[in-house]
């Protein structure tokens, strides 16, 4: 995907427009089933937005899209008022979306030091990543050297954050990152996820379980089915709303 | 003294010849999980073209050195990468190796072609005539800068891999590519620049090997079993160790060498002859090297691979098998006695070939030696007492299975391509060791003698053929059974994980155990009914390897792709006799086939299978395609229609029509245009069967050609003609939205339908 | 009256890393045992051990009173051991009936099929049988691994982070039918991150960290231990 696109210039991350992340009546199939029906959401530029919804409504096939790892069937995505529909993966890396995927978000055959310095294609220093990383979870200074495929579950996920915080991201997106942590951690990774959007990171949240997130968000988007069914300011999220979605009726 | 320092020389020299091959294995293996099996083949083709240049055309040295180096080997490995191997993510590991034992052949074939066997200018050493004296020994420079050349490769490679952005990205790849990218990096770059590199390492162990022991095709290829060797000290990770292991073995040949030279080696083992024991000495190495591997543990992290496991059905089986019978016995009649003969060649390399089902299909163990066990079936045939009798057979299929399972014992505790060098170093061991010896094959040939049953004279061609048709269709029932019992089920399960194998109660050694015996048995059968007098080469490593590529290509979990694989390869053999313009080109016409893998790794067969599917299902269709053949054959046997004419009819026939025969008569396209293909049909039939082919194309090939070119285009355009269907996908709940997002009512119904709600 | 298994002064070293410390825990026939921890606090490490996947630098694990320590994996399974993995281990290729099948088989099963669709129902997925397993979603392939763990008839059953990749209403049912399990006289060891499952079903928890076992007793007292929720839980 991202060899044919290396065409088109890095879109430059143009923090004062007011939407840095847009998916404007998005479609998008494996193969020949189409699993997102024309879906709409807006990123608005420092805040915290959380996007819910059950097993299968298609939360992570969204960021897949906006990720630039998928490519759309219809509609268009847009990253700070750029139309960037098409453009790949490593393009709108490079240009400071970030992305933890949902499950292992790490390189399991390298060591966590290679797998920082992989972060380095952002532009930020390799040392520099390596430092802040370090400083957030000692737990990977101790075992710098060790294979990351060899690391706990959890530790493999706190590896994946750190190389998301430590990169000064435009936007962050992270799909299920509460899975196989534990409540602990999970508690201090959203404060981290507030402290960085305090600091004027935008960032899209993926999450089956809504209370973990909601402490955090400004907005909340929720799926089912490939489709939008509710979206607006997180405080009028409801909770019956929340349960019909899960149990899959109106 | 002076004899030990200059044999250590000498080794050192081949040692860092092959340190520098290995470090580009390891570095395609590190860079992209693929084993290249290519290797060696890459470093003998940029020799030959090395030598096109330097001594052919005269050019100098660094232009040579700098074109082949710099340019032509990178671009070619870059090119691999870029149209075969990118192909290959989330394959099986078989297909990976086999898609690079494909290349092998393909270049093997390329470079025969393009420099046939001939007394060419003699391949020198760089600076030849130059050389220093070291401890009282001459050293030429060329000896030097191949040391100096490895220890900087080594040296320059651990800086790239490991300290570079680029080098890490190269191996962050093979972890996970949507990752790599997800990090802003390019991993389609990144692994096209291993290739090139990799490919140049090759040429330049090929071109620094070619002036030690000369241009010759297959020493060169089998450079890489050597490298093999080296790089699997270093697990094919370690660099380092890969160093140290090329070493060890450099200097092993050398001993060795001076020690068959020495008057105390002795020349005979047990009547065994102790020359070929040098030849063998890397395969011997790498095979003590893979056995005393630590045991590979139990890992978690099965993949899910491209791949589907079907479940051969009775019916379609028995179909299957009854209509190969039929075919062959309706077709020997026809056929010249030589053609007889290559027919029933292709039924023994399919009963080969089927061995590799329940082992590399099923039990997910690639083998590369399924025609050494076939040759071990015809030697213990041939020498036997009694041999050719029915009891003889089996006490043959017996030993040689039990062979196959002592071979197994110690490579039990390897896993994937470890396992498949392990075969393949025994594949070498043997065709040295023992094939090669002139009191097992008697002057290179051994007289298998025909199986004597009562009623039968299988030293007959035709009746052989038949019988050999009987053979391979009582055998694939048995692999059917095989595939429907607990040991069936047991096999796929430890392919697919053989941690959660283990902690359901699997014995995993007792499955493979049963694998490999059971398709060593199978092949013993392909050897021990191959009768007459049949040569050593028949049966050697480099036999198998075209044998093993063409059965995953047709497929290697189906019975079907096995008599694919079999019967293609006998009729590669054949079109290279009947045209002999077309050698050249089934030369490299399997590995060509294996390349394609990469686009369709479940293999060709269950694709073709798909096509056929419907007219298993539909009575009337399997009738009236029965009765089309007894049709064409009974016009054969009274002279209505020639030999040729039925050849060709009978193609298009199974091939064209009878796929669209359901749809012909049931299908959903209205009467008029269902009349009006049938009538189309018949009429291409009328064609096939009534023009007199043998009269109006004069060569065999041509015939062939046309039979190819009216299925090409008679079948496709009857299918599309009759299809109607509007492609759905799938049944899946999300179906109802693919047009319009659910309405409520919608979702809850669709809800209602799989039970979530009530 | 001894419990269904034990393991006791079992530790692990990899290197320098220390992944289990003298751990001793139980499960008894009957009842659903958390076992709990922080990330990387050697619980899976744990369950490797017992099942024989990996060998422990030091320790036993008796089944009902006998040593199986040196046992490999395969005649743990035969005694009567069961477990699902933290990351899907199925046969992909395999249908999901053949998947439960092969392991009824093993089991001595006098009619594997019949047991093996049983089963299916039971977790609730039975409607999925004729699939291939490799395209399952996660939901999905989790429960076929509990039923493929419950067709090796075992006694005790270990289960790593069951419930994730469920969403609230599938955790919920898996939650009642491990009580089920329970009921019948499984021994169940759950490990699990969703403390609010935990809490629910389990008659006792065991608290791991840095490879030791901090803490144990019933979920209420679990969850006030100091040390649990400075090492686990957190203020929340
Ligand atoms: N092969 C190995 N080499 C080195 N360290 C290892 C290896 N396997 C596990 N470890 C370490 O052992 C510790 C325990 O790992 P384990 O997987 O048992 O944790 P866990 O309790 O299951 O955690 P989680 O809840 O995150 O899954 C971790 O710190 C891990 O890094
Ligand atoms: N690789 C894939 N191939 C085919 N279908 C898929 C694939 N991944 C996801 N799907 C389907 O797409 C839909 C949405 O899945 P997903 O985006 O993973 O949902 P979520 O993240 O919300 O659980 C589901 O119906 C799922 O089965
Ligand atoms: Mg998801
Ligand atoms: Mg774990």
């Amino acid at each position: 995907m991202s060899e044919s696109s290396t065409a088109s210039p890095p879109p430059t991350a143009d923090t004062t427009s007011p939407t840095i992340l847009a998916l404007r009546d998005v479609r998008a199939a494996y193969g020949s089933i189409e699993v997102l029906h024309g879906i709409t959401i807006e990123v608005p530029t420092g805040s915290v937005v959380a996007l819910l919804g059950p097993n299968g409504a298609g939360k992570t096939t969204t960021i897949s899209v906006a990720s630039g790892l998928m490519p759309v069937t219809g509609g268009a995505l847009e990253i700070a008022g750029q139309d960037v529909t098409g453009v790949g993966a490593t393009e709108l890396a490079r240009a400071g979306v970030c992305t933890v995927p949902e499950g292992r978000g790490v390189f399991p055959n390298l060591t966590i030091t290679e797998n920082l310095l992989m972060a380095s294609y952002t532009g930020v220093e390799r040392n520099e990543i390596r430092d802040l990383a370090f400083a957030r979870f000692p737990r990977l200074a101790e075992r710098r050297d060790q294979l990351a495929g060899t690391l706990s579950g959890g530790e493999q996920q706190m590896l994946a954050m750190a190389r998301a915080l430590s990169t000064d991201p435009v936007i962050l997106m992270l799909d299920e990152l509460s899975m196989g942590l534990a409540p602990k951690i999970v508690g201090q990774l959203y404060e981290q996820v507030a402290a960085i959007a305090a600091d004027g990171v935008s960032v899209l949240v993926v999450e089956q379980f809504a209370r973990s997130v909601l402490g955090v968000a400004d907005h909340a988007v929720v799926m089912a089915h490939g489709t939008v069914q509710w979206s607006g300011a997180a405080n009028d999220l409801d909770e019956d709303l929340l349960t019909s979605t899960y149990l899959g009726g109106p | 003294m002076q004899q030990l320092i200059a044999y250590t020389i000498i080794g050192l020299t081949t040692g860092a010849i092959y340190a520098v091959a290995a470090s580009g294995l390891v570095v395609t293996y590190t860079t992209s999980g693929i084993f290249n099996f290519a290797h060696g083949a890459t470093g003998m083709l940029a020799a030959f073209t090395y030598w096109q240049f330097r001594y052919a055309w005269g050019w100098p040295a660094p232009l040579a050195l700098l074109l082949v180096l710099g340019v032509i080997a990178p671009l070619f490995g870059a090119l691999v990468e870029r149209v075969v191997l990118r192909n290959l993510r989330d394959t099986a590991e078989v297909v990976k190796v086999t898609v690079t034992v494909g290349l092998t052949v393909a270049m093997i074939g390329l470079a025969t072609w393009l420099w046939p066997p001939a007394n060419r200018e003699r391949f020198k050493g760089f600076f030849d005539g130059n050389s220093v004296e070291i401890f009282g020994v001459n050293v030429s420079w060329h000896k030097l800068i191949a040391f100096g050349c490895a220890i900087a490769v080594a040296v320059g490679l651990r800086l790239v891999l490991y300290k570079t952005r680029l080098g890490i990205a190269m191996r962050a790849a093979v972890d996970d590519r949507n990752l790599a990218e997800l990090n802003g990096a390019r991993p389609g770059f990144a692994s096209m620049v291993a290739w090139a590199g990799s490919a140049s390492l090759a040429g330049l162990a090929g071109i620094l090997l070619a002036a030690e022991v000369g241009l010759n095709i297959v020493p060169l290829t089998l450079l890489v079993v050597s490298a093999y060797s080296a790089a699997i000290v270093g697990r094919l990770r370690s660099l380092p160790w890969t160093f140290v292991g090329a070493l060890i073995l450099g200097l092993l040949e050398a001993y060795t060498l001076w020690a068959n030279g020495s008057s105390w080696f002795p020349r005979e083992i047990g009547g065994f002859s102790t020359s070929g024991l040098r030849g063998a000495l890397p395969t011997i190495f790498l095979f003590v090297v893979l056995i005393a591997l630590p045991q590979a543990r139990l890992r978690a992290g099965a993949v899910r691979i491209r791949e589907r496991a079907v479940v051969p059905s009775w019916s379609m089986s028995l179909l299957g098998t009854g209509l190969l019978i039929a075919f062959v016995a309706s077709l020997v009649g026809l056929l010249t006695r030589a053609n007889t003969l290559q027919l029933s060649n292709g039924l023994v390399l399919a009963i080969a070939a089927l061995s590799l089902v329940p082992l590399t299909g099923y039990a997910g163990q690639l083998s590369l030696a399924p025609l050494t066990f076939a040759g071990l079936g015809a030697v213990i045939m041939a020498k036997l007492p009694w041999n050719g009798s029915v009891l003889a057979l089996l006490v043959t299929v017996a030993i040689v299975a039990a062979i196959g399972a002592l071979v197994a014992l110690p490579a039990l505790r390897l896993q994937g391509i470890y396992l498949a060098l392990a075969t393949g170093a025994f594949a070498i061991m043997v065709t040295v060791l023992i094939f090669n010896q002139s009191n097992v094959f008697t002057n290179g040939a051994v007289d298998v003698p025909p199986l004597q049953i009562p009623g039968l004279d299988l030293a007959d061609p035709a009746q052989k053929a038949i019988f050999l048709s009987v053979a391979f269709s009582a055998l694939a029932l048995v692999v059917v059974t095989v595939r429907r019992s607990r040991l069936g089920r047991r096999m796929v399960a430890m392919k697919d994980s053989p941690l959660a194998g283990a902690t359901v109660g699997m014995n995993l050694t007792g499955t493979k155990l049963a694998a490999f015996a059971l398709s060593a048995g199978i092949a013993a059968f392909a050897g021990a009914l191959n009768t007459g007098k049949v040569t050593a080469d028949l049966y050697s490593f480099d036999q198998s390897l075209p044998l093993v590529l063409l059965v995953v290509v047709g497929g290697v979990s189906a019975i079907s792709g096995a008599l694919f694989g079999g019967v293609l390869l006998g009729a590669n053999a054949l079109l290279a006799t009947i045209v002999p313009t077309l050698s050249n080109v089934t030369k490299v016409l399997p590995g060509l086939a294996g390349i394609s893998l990469g686009r369709n790794p479940d293999g060709a067969v269950p694709q073709i299978e798909e096509n056929f599917a419907p007219v298993g299902r539909h009575l009337p269709s399997i009738v009236i395609a029965i009765a089309g053949a007894v049709v064409l054959r009974l016009l054969t046997g009274l002279g209505v229609i020639g030999n040729w004419s039925f050849a060709v009819g009978l193609a298009v026939w199974v091939l064209a029509v009878v796929p669209n025969l359901p749809a012909l008569l049931a299908g959903s396209a209205e009467l008029g245009r269902r009349f009006a293909v049938g009538m189309g049909l018949l009429g291409v039939m009328g064609v096939a069967a009534g023009l007199d082919w043998a009269t109006l194309l004069n060569a065999s090939g041509w015939r062939l050609l046309m039979i190819v070119v009216i299925v090409a285009v008679a079948g496709p355009a009857a299918r599309s003609a009759l299809d109607t269907t509007v492609r759905t996908p799938a049944v899946s709940p999300d179906l109802i939205g693919i047009d319009r997002p659910f309405t409520p009512a919608e979702i809850l119904e669709a809800e209602r339908a799989v039970g979530a709600v009530r | 009256m001894s419990a269904t298994l034990e393991v006791t002064g079992v530790s692990v070293h990899f290197g320098g890393v220390t992944a289990v410390d003298d751990a001793h825990i139980s499960a008894d026939a009957g009842s659903v045992t958390g076992l709990i921890g922080p990330n990387g606090a050697g619980k899976t490490t744990l369950f490797n051990v017992i099942t024989g996947v990996q060998p422990a630098t030091t320790g036993t694990v008796t089944l009902e009173g006998t040593d199986i320590s040196r046992l490999p994996t395969f005649r743990r399974a035969r005694l009567g051991m069961a477990r699902t993995f933290q990351r899907l281990e199925l046969f992909w290729t395999l249908s999901v009936l053949d998947n439960v099948l092969v392991a009824a088989e093993q089991a001595g099963d006098p009619t594997p099929a019949e047991t093996a669709q049983r089963l299916l129902e039971r977790v609730g997925v039975g409607q999925l049988a004729g699939e291939q397993a490799g395209s399952l979603p996660t939901g999905s392939a989790r429960l076929v691994e509990v039923a493929r763990a419950l067709a090796c008839e075992p006694k005790v059953l270990l289960l790593d982070e069951p419930a994730s990749g469920l969403d609230e209403t599938e955790t919920r049912q898996l939650g009642v039918l491990l009580r089920s399990l329970a009921g019948e006289g499984l021994a169940v060891l759950l490990v699990e991150h969703d403390m609010s499952l935990v809490m629910e079903i389990c008659d006792t928890v065991s608290v791991l960290d840095l490879g030791r076992v901090i803490a144990s007793g019933t979920p209420a007292e679990v969850r006030a231990h100091p040390m649990v929720i400075e090492a686990y839980l957190g203020a929340a």
